[in-house]
């Protein structure tokens, strides 16, 4: 068909989440095509040979990789909310902030839970995500204001996949004492309908983490740390 | 044509300012250079105030507002200045254009920097694998173009020629000649020098290769 859209991905990928909360703001139909990660299909490394990684949106038949460039591509191609800011500059800020939870908070934060929370990993998490708490000014419901936009959803994992490790992990990273106005950002985000639609069962990310701490898999470790994004 | 007021926070050695001045070139813009006299030991107040988040340069003022990042900023150009547009038009190429963008974003200067920054000579022999892999890459997508963004000079183009004062430097302490191994991405390193708005962007290589021999001392690898 010549609008049909497909994900190539996994339900346990922050980066694929992404992808869907977009696709779900936008009211867009779509097939998921499952991956396995150990065994790449023809079709992923056909559409991703440079980096062979999820996700991958197929657009009528064309593909568009990286999950933050597949998200400025739907707001391109499709009409409907709005992912981006329209004034030049808004957008400018928009794109600093998601490229900053991508490059900078993510990959930290990662580390800090992977290391058990160890001193050094742990207190620059804590100095990436002070920048968050502080980008949330009073009245704004989202990093997008009123309603969710790229910053938002970038920042996914932040607040869905970081509970479910401090859970497995019994450490408190993102704590309501410390970052009041992020602990209600993560509460307003998850319970988005366009958003919970998106996210995996917190069952299935809860037994991943247990599983992973108590045996930790490089495989899945390399292929986060080197990101599907 | 003016658009407000223009300012350019950059250092000398910095490919990621030379980008974005470039990009002003490209668009005609006026606008005011503002240098860091010492971007290492003692960064000015208005760096600091700009871009608190990653205290780097470049930092593009516009009317006292800061953008970050080199190409945030030209993306951010192009759209205030819209005349002659450095994106594709259609949605589709944009995506192209935002992937490579990314791609050369994480992975040329990085490359680039660890062939120089080592003695070990297999550390170094894997580095400039490594950086050759990342440019047997940009060659097949430039293709038969004569520029990545087809036949006219456009995003991806300025956002890789950028980097390319460092190149001379790789390859002395690769000990490689690009143009051996990807003689198409070599031509189109030539043609877009020949621009002048490259050329008088871009800090001259050899001033760049002596900039990395001061950092191979500091580092003791000289």
């Amino acid at each position: 068909m010549a609008d049909e859209v497909k994900l190539y991905g996994l339900d346990g990928s922050p980066f694929v989440c992404r992808v869907k909360i977009a696709l779900n703001l936008k009211k867009i139909d779509y097939k998921f095509v499952v991956e396995d990660l150990r065994n790449k299909s023809a079709d992923l490394l056909k559409y991703n040979p440079v980096h062979k990684k999820i996700p991958v949106l197929l657009h009528s038949g064309k593909p568009i990789s990286e999950s933050l460039v597949i998200i400025e591509y739907m707001d391109d191609a499709w009409k409907g909310a709005p992912l981006l800011p329209k004034d030049p500059y808004e957008k400018a800020q928009a794109r600093f902030w998601a490229k900053f939870v991508d490059d900078k908070c993510i990959p930290i934060v990662f580390k800090a839970i992977v290391s058990h929370g160890e001193e050094k990993d742990l207190a620059e998490a804590h100095e990436q995500l002070q920048f968050l708490e502080n980008q949330l000014n009073e009245g704004k419901k989202f990093f997008g204001g009123d309603d969710i936009n790229l910053v938002d959803i970038s920042a996914t994992f932040i607040a869905y996949w970081v509970g479910a490790a401090e859970e497995a992990l019994g450490l408190k990273l993102v704590s309501k004492d410390k970052y009041p106005k992020l602990t209600e950002w993560c509460d307003n985000y998850i319970n988005c309908q366009a958003v919970k639609d998106g996210l995996p069962p917190r069952e299935i990310l809860l037994g991943f983490f247990k599983m992973w701490f108590a045996t930790p898999n490089s495989f899945v470790y390399n292929e986060f740390l080197n990101k599907s994004s | 044509m003016a658009k407000g007021d223009v300012k350019l926070l950059t250092m000398w050695a910095s490919p990621f300012c030379m980008r974005v001045k470039v990009a002003l070139a490209e668009k005609e813009i006026a606008y005011e250079e503002i240098e860091e006299k010492d971007l290492m030991n003692d960064k000015s107040d208005l760096l600091l105030k700009s871009n608190p988040v990653h205290k780097q340069v470049p930092v593009l003022l516009h009317d006292d507002k800061p953008i970050a990042e080199s190409t945030n900023i030209i993306t951010y150009i192009d759209q205030v200045w819209s005349a002659k547009p450095l994106l594709p038009e259609c949605a589709y190429e944009k995506s192209r254009a935002r992937f490579w963008a990314d791609y050369i974003d994480r992975k040329v200067h990085p490359a680039g920097r660890a062939i120089w920054s080592s003695n070990d000579k297999d550390e170094v022999e894997v580095a400039k694998n490594n950086f050759l892999d990342i440019m047997k890459y940009l060659d097949g997508t430039l293709g038969d173009k004569d520029y990545f963004n087809g036949d006219t000079f456009g995003f991806v183009d300025i956002l890789l020629i950028g980097l390319t004062s460092y190149f001379p430097a790789y390859e002395k302490f690769g000990d490689f000649k690009l143009e051996d191994y990807y003689p198409k991405l070599a031509a189109w390193i030539t043609r877009s020098w020949a621009r002048e708005t490259v050329s008088e962007s871009l800090t001259n290589p050899e001033k760049i290769t002596n900039f990395v021999i001061m950092m191979r001392k500091m580092f003791g690898l000289e």
